[in-house]
């Protein structure tokens, strides 16, 4: 019986707490990009480094709050700093959107056009991340790190295993569970959401009803704003912020976005955390795990791994190609929000 | 035999008179390590120019297909190892022998299995104890290899022929894996497309990073034989000492002291050496360039790139003319990857050492399709003239910011900081006009500098 609560905490605190708090972070991306696949109708690779912008504004005002002396506490001060990214954040996809994408909704351009603007875009936001902050890697979450460290529960329940939940994991959850429940309930019960359902469904039936296609486009771009900014900044507390990490995760936000087909906002929630935990699952040795569930007698020699950790962001990948290849248009049917 | 427009002459003129420009302000060396980039930079834009300008076909895994080709020149060039093939070569034999029974047993299942859950199953199983099996063979063997001598071996090494031959072995490995690729994704829409070859280029390349026994991964491959003489022995060799002399003749023959013209002669002849082994490069890489060249025209004339346009601008009507769309787009995908595998190999090279760490989607995918872009789509020699202008533009424009930057903060202190910060992030600033070069064309010239010419026939 005590083998087996240490093997499930091993479980927990190896595979299930990390993969949901990547999953999270995942998830909120994912949504963002599917809010512009669903509405603007294109696959806005500039999404990473619209994340990224957020993240650094959040760490610059963090860093001044601190050199201010304001602080939360046991909670991280990026979190005081939040908003002022979230409003920044905002303010650089309305602009680019007032100067580059307008002009070619307005021309209807097709979307693969718009997928290279959107690559022009990049470059640029990018460039302005690297001239300001650098392309050091920065670790800025401060407070109280450890919710509960290995070796306290270790004591507290006199286990083999340790279990530790970083507080920078907790707050992850807890911000991607009101954030999500809060864009749900937006899109389902506001005017608003159900306008921007309606233009994601059938622009042309929408515009009839006399919904305003600016006023839409320019709801989702502060949403959009809102979730990848939030995305950046807890992906840099949970890890540590760098900005050439940001590009590497457009793949992975696209995987769960397309898996979860894309267009279907509770599909892009449900294709993060099953990108974040098949990453981390695959890549995960379960010598450990098997040790305590087994005889001694059975015990595996090797490390019981079914691909090495490099491979973490091949992964991805795979599932994406996989999942397009069995069901293309996703877990979940996409297209409308 | 096609023929050049004024305007396609003018570019022309441009191209080359940026060469000597750079040549008399930063020295020829500087021009012609430029201008070699340039070339291959070029035929990587016409490589994807031509499945994106001919026939619409996305392709963002230019990355991975620089890489196999990169791998091409490695496994061609670099002498065998026999320790690792005696080390791992029948392990890695059988593992090989056995993913092929995998596959055919997979193909045998998905033909005669006909309900699909079943198939399903007994496929999943299969492929699961398959690779279980696979793996234990496969990994004995690498591990084997990668302890021969792992400081500068640790690989199978490769054939040891001649590095040229590479850069036609790097056009077809990077052909191979386009096919499969193709085979896989195609049919998928365009912006989908674009996001799954990325992936797969990414797949591609960290593949390449962690096997270590095929090409040493990370720990980089280096030393590779150039076609062309190295420096060293130039600088000792008969003939070319006799060539500067007789080219230099009048300006040696104006010193008279007998050391000091000795003096001048060596640095000559040091300076010499390298441009000669640059300029060597640059002609077999122009040699290259302009064999791709005129077949890509020579295609893009020809009934099957009428066909291909049919394709690109109305897919149902050419299907409904009886052109077989898919197959085409498999073809012209195919044929896209390997001129930009050619161009990888080419750039292992020119480099002579393979670092796999060294491909990022963002210097090797997007600044290709930036390239492209600006170039102009459908138009070869649109597809050149933005290799070069951009790759100029890339390595140029660190030297122009300085510039700029020195200028604008002229009032500030030499210590002021936000001065010497901005001077810091000179590397950086080449971002930010490449991403303003792309959506200033986007806007204002969507067709590229040179666009695609109209042709009603």
């Amino acid at each position: 019986m005590i083998d087996f609560l240490n093997s499930i905490i091993v479980l927990l605190n190896f595979i299930i707490i990390p993969g949901i708090s990547y999953g999270s972070q995942l998830a909120l991306g994912a949504l963002g990009v599917t809010f512009v696949y669903a509405i603007l109708r294109f696959a806005n690779f500039a999404h990473g480094e619209i994340m990224s912008f957020g993240a650094m504004i959040t760490i610059l005002f963090t860093w001044f709050f601190q050199s201010q002396k304001i602080g939360l506490g046991i909670l991280p001060t990026a979190l005081l700093a939040l908003p002022i990214g979230i409003i920044a954040t905002i303010i650089l996809c309305i602009i680019s959107d007032k100067f580059v994408f307008q002009y070619y909704r307005y021309q209807k351009s097709v979307p693969v056009v718009l997928a290279m603007v959107s690559i022009g875009v990049m470059f640029v936001i990018n460039a302005i991340i690297r001239i300001i902050i650098g392309t050091e890697t920065i670790k800025f979450s401060d407070g109280q790190k450890f919710i509960m460290k290995a070796k306290q529960f270790k004591v507290m329940t006199g286990l083999n295993e340790g279990l530790a939940l970083k507080s920078s994991q907790v707050i992850t959850i807890l911000i991607t569970v009101l954030l999500l429940t809060f864009t749900f309930w937006f899109l389902q019960k506001t005017k608003t959401g159900k306008s921007m359902r309606a233009f994601s469904d059938n622009e042309d039936l929408a515009l009839l009803s006399g919904i305003n296609p600016d006023r839409v486009v320019f709801t989702t771009w502060i949403i959009v704003g809102v979730l990848a900014c939030v995305a950046g900044t807890l992906y840099g507390l949970d890890k540590s912020y760098k900005p050439i990490i940001y590009l590497n995760l457009v793949l992975p936000i696209f995987a769960s976005a397309i898996v979860g087909g894309i267009g279907s906002p509770f599909g892009a929630v449900v294709g993060g955390y099953v990108i974040a935990f098949s990453e981390i699952m695959v890549t995960y040795a379960y010598k450990k795990f098997f040790v305590y569930l087994l005889p001694s007698s059975l015990e595996p020699s090797g490390l019981v791994q079914l691909l090495s950790t490099d491979y973490k962001f091949a992964v991805s990948f795979s599932i994406l190609v996989i999942v397009l290849l069995i069901r293309p248009s996703g877990i979940f049917k996409g297209r409308v929000l | 035999m096609m023929k050049f427009e004024r305007y396609e002459w003018v570019a022309i003129t441009i191209m080359i008179s940026l060469f000597i420009f750079v040549g008399f302000i930063q020295g020829w060396s500087v021009s012609l390590v430029i201008l070699n980039m340039c070339i291959i930079s070029a035929i990587m834009t016409m490589g994807v120019n031509i499945s994106w300008g001919y026939a619409g076909v996305i392709n963002f895994g230019v990355m991975g297909f620089l890489a196999m080709g990169g791998l091409a020149a490695v496994l061609v060039s670099y002498p065998p190892i026999t320790e690792s093939w005696q080390a791992g070569g029948r392990g890695l034999g059988i593992s090989f022998v056995l993913l092929i029974v995998l596959v055919i047993a997979v193909i045998y299942i998905n033909k005669t299995v006909i309900q699909k859950r079943n198939r399903y199953i007994l496929n999943s199983l299969i492929i699961f104890f398959g690779i279980l099996i696979i793996r234990q063979f496969y990994l004995n063997a690498t591990h084997n290899i990668e302890d021969v001598n792992p400081a500068i071996a640790g690989f199978l090494g490769g054939l040891g022929l001649p590095i040229i031959f590479s850069w036609i072995v790097g056009g077809l490995f990077a052909a191979g894996v386009a096919f499969v690729i193709g085979k896989v994704a195609l049919g998928l829409r365009s912006d989908y497309l674009a996001i799954v070859t990325l992936g797969i280029s990414e797949i591609v390349v960290s593949v390449l990073k962690h096997e270590e026994w095929l090409s040493r991964g990370v720990k980089n491959v280096i030393g590779l034989k150039r076609p062309v003489p190295y420096e060293i022995d130039l600088q000792n060799a008969d003939w070319f000492i006799n060539l500067v002399t007789y080219l230099n003749s009048s300006k040696l023959n104006n010193i008279i002291d007998v050391t000091d013209r000795q003096q001048v002669l060596n640095n000559l002849i040091i300076d010499g050496s390298g441009i000669f082994v640059k300029l060597s490069y640059a002609i077999l890489f122009l040699i290259v360039m302009l064999i791709i060249f005129y077949f890509a025209n020579k295609a893009q004339l020809s009934p099957w790139g009428r066909m291909m346009r049919a394709i690109r601008d109305n897919e149902t009507a050419a299907n409904a003319m009886g052109k077989d769309v898919v197959k085409q787009h498999l073809i012209i995908f195919v044929i896209g990857a390997a001129i930009v595998g050619v161009a990888g190999a080419m750039l292992v090279t020119l480099d002579g050492l393979f670092t796999p760490s060294g491909y990022r989607p963002l210097r090797f995918t997007f600044i290709i399709w930036i390239m492209v872009i600006v170039g102009g789509s459908g138009n070869n020699l649109g597809a050149i003239f933005g290799g070069f202008v951009i790759w100029f533009s890339w390595i140029e424009a660190a030297p122009i910011t300085t510039f700029i930057i020195n200028q604008l903060t002229i009032g500030l202190e030499p210590t002021n900081a936000l001065k010497l910060h901005l001077l810091d992030s000179v590397p950086y600033f080449r971002y930010l006009f490449m991403g303003l070069i792309l959506l200033l064309i986007l806007r204002y010239r969507p067709k590229g500098i040179i666009p695609e010419k109209v042709r009603h026939s």
